[in-house]
């Protein structure tokens, strides 16, 4: 268990870099805006406390904020999406539960556990973050298109990323 | 008091989640109107840093389109110079010494941080208190509107693009005078919204629209962009839909205009009101 902090501490530094310096600079046509970050939340070990999964993703939107001058609003998603995940957990849980010494990646559960576990918190997050960020339900529609383009463009590059580092452990 | 204890472990994730969330939301709220320069001074000198050398590095990319631009506005420059006209010396005319009548000044910037996708879009400078720059200066690129500085700090100012819901301006039809408000509707980065523009005032597609020169930010006569359509949707105003000069997505350099009579406009202006209560 200890040896997994450095690795997730890794995991957080590169995820932030990589979207404040990458992803927030991608604007196709005013609409798509991939937000990756959320895979730090959606890949902590299975046993992580919930109170732990709470303050880290307070953390985690709180610095993607500071670098793109909204306090308060990827950290109010992030922490949402956070408050979901244990329920999503259980409600899509194999058979025989999840064993021990596994994470919640698709290098465990398959691609099509992965899809529909990253797809139902990606989804809620853009959700809430869009809604947040237009404060008001005028223009409901046009909000909820956006959210729905960026959070499956944010999915396919989420599920890239996870069959990029599964080659990655096979090849150790 | 052991079962309120109880209950607090048993719930300590909702709770949790519920002080978190309200946590966020009122530093969204708090943080979210033009006076939210506090905490968000701090984090803008130390994340301007970063974004200016992402800056420098994106400004290779962007060098031939910058040199286009230079090309173009050089171009402009020299064809209004005095030298290009015929000179005209045999009359006698008045010579009116404006610098003593000087209201504004230009400072150049450069772009370190824009975005185009959010409803409230910001912009980074990288000029700040230290060169001059001061909040509700007017912001213009190439002739045409950008946005109004918000904030600054030692050295970087943050604008508020005029891509943002909470960014409202002056403007008037340039052939006839009438004016109105313009503001942005949050669609499409190309596109303002001009209402009030009463219904018996001629306007036609394609007619420039100017910043009106009421307030005391932006100079009379800017250009903000021309009229793509308009319709009547309520009461007797036109809602006019413009479309922008400046393009918001290859925003590099910039001016920062400011004027020299503005406290002495917001004094007398304040001083006005108050003698009428």
């Amino acid at each position: 268990m200890i040896k997994t902090v450095p690795r997730y501490l890794l995991n957080f530094i590169l995820l932030v870099l990589l979207q404040v310096f990458v992803l927030n600079n991608i604007q196709f046509s005013g609409y798509i805006n991939p937000y990756i970050y959320v895979v730090f939340i959606l890949t902590l070990p299975f046993e992580t406390p919930k109170w732990l999964l709470l303050v880290l993703a307070f953390l985690m939107g709180i610095s993607i904020d500071i670098f793109s001058n909204t306090p308060g609003m990827h950290s109010s998603a992030t922490v949402f999406m956070a408050f979901l995940r244990p329920f999503v957990l259980k409600i899509i849980a194999p058979r025989d539960g999840y064993e021990p010494e596994t994470y919640p990646q698709l290098r465990y559960y398959g691609g099509n556990w992965f899809l529909k576990y990253s797809s139902i918190l990606v989804f809620a997050h853009h959700l809430f973050l869009f809604y947040i960020e237009v404060f008001r339900f005028s223009d409901f529609f046009a909000t909820l298109l956006r959210a729905v383009l960026s959070s499956s463009f944010s999915i396919v590059l989420i599920l890239i990323g996870q069959y990029f580092f599964r080659k990655d452990t096979k090849r150790r | 008091m052991k079962s309120l204890l109880n209950f607090l472990v048993r719930t300590h994730f909702l709770l949790l989640f519920i002080l978190i969330e309200i946590f966020s939301i009122s530093l969204l709220v708090n943080n979210n109107s033009f006076q939210r320069s506090r905490m968000v001074n701090i984090s803008r000198e130390f994340s301007g840093n970063y974004h200016r050398k992402l800056a420098d590095l994106k400004e290779y990319f962007e060098l031939r389109d910058i040199n286009q631009q230079l090309v173009e506005e050089n171009t402009r420059l020299l064809n209004i110079l005095e030298s290009t006209y015929k000179s005209d010396e045999i009359f006698f005319r008045n010579v009116t010494d404006t610098i003593y009548n000087q209201r504004y000044f230009y400072t150049p910037a450069r772009v370190v941080n824009n975005s185009v996708n959010k409803m409230h879009n910001f912009i980074t400078l990288n000029k700040g208190k230290e060169q001059g720059i001061k909040p509700d200066m007017a912001v213009v690129s190439n002739g045409s509107v950008v946005g109004v500085v918000k904030g600054v700090s030692e050295n970087f100012a943050t604008v508020i693009s005029l891509l943002n819901l909470d960014f409202k301006i002056s403007a008037k039809v340039k052939k006839n005078g009438y004016f109105g408000s313009l503001s942005w509707d949050g669609k499409d980065y190309q596109k303002a919204v001009l209402n009030e523009i009463p219904l018996h005032a001629d306007i036609q597609v394609g007619d420039t629209i100017i910043t009106s020169g009421f307030s005391s930010i932006y100079p009379e006569g800017i250009l903000i962009g021309y009229i793509e359509n308009f319709e009547e949707l309520s009461g007797s105003f036109y809602t006019i839909y413009v479309r922008l000069s400046t393009d918001f997505k290859r925003l590099n350099y910039v001016n920062v205009i400011g004027n020299l009579t503005q406290n002495e406009i917001i004094d007398l202006e304040q001083e006005a009101t108050k003698n009428n209560d």
